[in-house]
């Protein structure tokens, strides 16, 4: 099975090299680097996301705290890893790569996050909201609810920054690779933006941290 | 740690088309992450009330004001003369697919949590911009840099 989905009508086979494989003729010379024959929305991986979004309906159904807080924790766990290995690790090494590595490095990296990235912050949200009513720390009588409320604003900023730049960014970027003659330093620009907001958020999802550990403590 | 020098090809990030045809697009971008702020502090100002009788003022009318935002910004793309729209349209509807999914796995949770008839009529109405607000800004993000003919 092939990986095909949203396909922007390029035919990239024509342009496109195997990664390792002998360079085209007039590669190193003039005009952009090769781009890798990539798809955009990895479908091998769609089932995948489908179980982890029906285990979510099923923890949710059911209320099984064991299931909500499994996928709260290791959901919450994993986004705040990846965003901070991605703005603190990631982000300087790719820096340093030079430009055909980071063409590739992005064109395998950067379809899987497509669908990394909303699986994760779907799970967190969906069962950390539920696991709060469940358990009554969303009640308006709980006693530490100023602190609740604080962690959905500090979520509710991290949302805008993840579905307002992080995400077209990353759309974008994939895209543009699609294309005959990518734009190298439109690349470069957006996925900038994708490292810095992924850092950012990351670096928020501590102090979220903080405080649902402090509320898991009382 | 030693950096990579970047020798840029020539022609290779220079400025093209569609880098000049940005100053022309109306700010479709900053409209859509203010109906999309508009809708999350919604979303937070009834989710902070809850067990108790919620005062569904202010977020009433930040879903109006977020509604409001997102027909102008619709109105506003329909208006762009030099566009990829069938590049904005294949996104948009893989998008509104994906986020017509999402959407509904939260409607699911408010449903089965037996949630007020009001809040849920305001947590719904949240939902439905939500869902059309964030593949609005990811369509609209991949067509601005494709030629227009792109399809």
């Amino acid at each position: 099975m092939t990986d095909t989905a949203i396909d922007p009508g390029v035919d990239t086979a024509a342009r496109s090299v195997e990664p390792g494989a002998a360079p085209p003729p007039g590669a190193g010379g003039p005009g952009p680097p090769p781009v890798p024959n990539f798809n955009i929305v990895p479908v091998r991986a769609l089932p995948v996301v489908a179980v982890v979004l029906i285990g979510l309906i099923v923890a949710i159904s059911t209320n099984n705290l064991w299931a909500l807080t499994f996928f709260h924790v290791a959901g919450g766990g994993l986004w705040t890893s990846l965003d901070l290995f991605l703005g603190l690790v990631l982000g300087p090494i790719m820096g340093s790569l030079s430009i055909p590595a980071r063409i590739e490095f992005t064109t395998k990296f950067m379809p899987k996050m497509l669908l990394i990235m909303p699986t994760l912050v779907a799970m967190t949200l969906g069962a950390g909201f539920q696991l709060a009513r469940h358990v009554g720390n969303l009640e308006a009588s709980y006693p530490h609810h100023g602190w609740l409320v604080a962690s959905m604003v500090i979520v509710a900023v991290m949302s805008v920054i993840a579905l307002g730049l992080l995400e077209p960014a990353n759309l974008a970027v994939l895209f543009e690779l699609k294309k005959p003659q990518p734009n190298g330093a439109r690349i470069q620009r957006l996925m900038k933006v994708f490292i810095y907001t992924a850092g950012i958020t990351g670096l928020m999802q501590i102090a979220t941290i903080v405080i649902m550990t402090f509320l898991a403590s009382r | 740690m030693s950096a990579t020098v970047d020798v840029l090809p020539p022609g290779f990030g220079e400025p093209d088309a569609e880098d000049l045809r940005q100053a022309d697009y109306p700010p479709v971008m900053p409209l859509a992450v203010a109906t999309l702020i508009l809708i999350v502090s919604g979303g937070v100002v009834v989710a902070a009330q809850y067990g108790r009788p919620p005062h569904l003022e202010v977020p009433t009318i930040l879903l109006g004001l977020a509604t409001l935002l997102l027909i102008v910004n619709a109105v506003l793309v329909l208006r762009i003369r030099e566009f990829a729209r069938p590049v904005f349209f294949r996104v948009l509807g893989w998008a509104l697919l994906a986020y017509a999914a999402i959407a509904g796995i939260l409607e699911y949770v408010f449903l089965y949590d037996h949630t007020p008839a009001k809040v849920l009529a305001l947590f719904s109405g949240m939902l439905v911009l939500f869902a059309l607000d964030v593949p609005l800004m990811l369509a609209y993000s991949v067509a601005r840099w494709q030629p227009p003919d792109a399809t």
